[in-house]
């Protein structure tokens, strides 16, 4: 109990003396998973509504395939995108193994169905509700898919805030992908890891705040978001 | 008005099944431009699926949809529905969507648009987000998208139907305004005292069927069925 304590005051004064090795670790951190929510956003919201609103063969089958998808196990991921990226593998000359470029990859692809699975609810509801009027307008159905992903856009940042929350706190696959190598693709989760299994529970437990109060802090944010724009625009 | 010569719209031996089951089935029936028909029944009846067939959005089981013009579905035509959907964004930017939809140019859509608003008495509330409207004003915004985009015959369905008094009585009067300018006005409703004030002529469907087709005032005072009587009296289930 007394190490504990001890580490959480560690913990503490590390955090507030700017230890440059720490504050690197928390802005790759950001980096990757915000680019890999972008990413996987730019992909999935669009394919989500296509989802929702397309008729072409084998789009349930896509639509099980994708909600199944939503519990990828991130290992796999990193397995998957391992293979791709190493030396012998399709995209090897790429060279982007071991690097941020390539946990991004993976974060992406881990939450790409997330929040693809989300919009496809989200905008068939809507279409259920707009369909009769946007065809009475004489909307096609592309331009009907995108008055829908504007009009759901706050719903977005919902389905959004599922995808950077689990790409933010998985361990497995930019484990993987990324190797760990220090100062340049370690980040929070796999620092914890390694810390913890090294017995350095000051550095752990110290990233272990940040890595919460980031996912509840931007999760505040968001719902502050969403709320004003629901009072304002409804 | 624009694209005249859509007029008049004929429909011939309509018919719709569903799940096996006819919705609507024999409708013969021809809407001809300066009047206000009201299509006239019970829930039910089928009076919405059937003012979905003329607007293109169902298609029949069997029998025809025939504008004057030849086409399939003109574009001058519009459709303002019982539950008004509004898009999230301002009540301007709403009505230019419509118009953006039918290919007018960014200039004349806002000219258009703004007028539109005025008409409904709107103008106030040009930069409001729709979706925090009252029904009744919502209701007012699909009147305008409709009326903007200067269509020779509106189709209306239950316009009326889920909005206070108040809020019915202005649906009424720019319904109206939109007959007096030129526009074929085609609506549903179940409600007696609306279809005397407004319509010309009634089309009264039980069942899928028509079962009498007559001027208003003859239908009212001279009823030539049973049912029909039955209807008026208020003693049709």
């Amino acid at each position: 109990m007394e190490d504990f304590s001890l580490a959480f005051a560690a913990a503490g004064s590390l955090l507030l003396s700017g230890d440059a090795e720490l504050w690197h670790i928390i802005r790759l951190s950001l980096a990757v998973t915000l680019s890999a929510t972008l990413v996987a956003t730019l992909l999935g919201a669009p394919l989500g509504a296509i989802l929702a609103i397309g008729r072409f063969p084998g789009r349930r089958v896509i639509v099980v395939v994708m909600n199944g998808f939503m519990g990828l196990p991130p290992v796999v991921v990193g397995l998957f995108v391992y293979l791709m990226l190493s030396r012998s593998g399709p995209l090897g000359e790429l060279g982007l193994l071991f690097t941020p470029g390539a946990m991004v990859i993976a974060q992406s692809l881990l939450i790409t169905p997330i929040i693809a699975s989300l919009m496809r609810q989200v905008v068939e509801d809507a279409w259920s509700e707009y369909r009769e009027q946007l065809v009475s307008l004489g909307a096609t159905r592309w331009t009907s898919g995108f008055t829908l992903l504007w009009d759901t856009r706050y719903s977005l940042v919902t389905a959004l805030l599922a995808g950077f929350g689990r790409a933010a706190a998985e361990v497995g696959a930019v484990m993987i992908v990324g190797g760990n190598i220090a100062n340049y693709t370690r980040v929070m989760t796999t620092t914890i890891a390694l810390e913890t299994s090294k017995g350095d529970l000051p550095l752990a437990l110290a990233l272990g705040f940040v890595l919460v109060a980031i996912i509840i802090g931007i999760n505040a944010v968001a719902f502050g978001i969403r709320n004003w724009a629901q009072r304002r625009f409804g | 008005m624009n694209g005249n010569g859509i007029l008049p719209l004929a429909l011939d031996g309509i018919r719709l099944d569903i799940g096996g089951h006819a919705i609507l089935d024999g409708i013969d029936a021809t809407f001809a431009s300066g009047t206000r028909t009201v299509i006239l029944g019970a829930n039910g009846a089928g009076k919405s699926v059937l003012l979905r067939i003329c607007h293109g959005l169902i298609k029949p089981t069997a029998g025809a949809v025939r504008w004057a013009s030849g086409e399939i579905r003109p574009r001058a035509q519009a459709m303002v529905f019982q539950r008004p959907v509004v898009l999230r964004r301002s009540v301007l930017a709403n009505i230019e969507y419509g118009l953006r939809l039918a290919g007018v140019g960014a200039i004349e859509r806002r000219e258009r648009a703004a007028s539109a608003l005025a008409r409904v008495g709107l103008s106030a509330i040009g930069t409001r987000s729709a979706r925090v409207l009252s029904g009744g004003e919502q209701q007012r915004v699909a009147l305008a998208r409709a009326w903007a985009l200067r269509p020779s015959i509106l189709f209306l369905d239950e316009p009326t139907a889920s909005l206070d008094p108040g809020a019915a009585r202005n649906v009424e009067a720019i319904v109206q305004a939109i007959h007096d300018a030129g526009t074929k006005i085609v609506m549903t409703t179940h409600n007696l005292a609306l279809a005397r004030r407004l319509a010309d002529e009634i089309l009264f469907l039980h069942d899928g069927r028509i079962v009498e087709s007559a001027a208003t005032g003859e239908f009212f005072t001279r009823p030539r069925t049973a049912l029909a009587r039955a209807f008026i009296e208020g003693d049709l289930s």
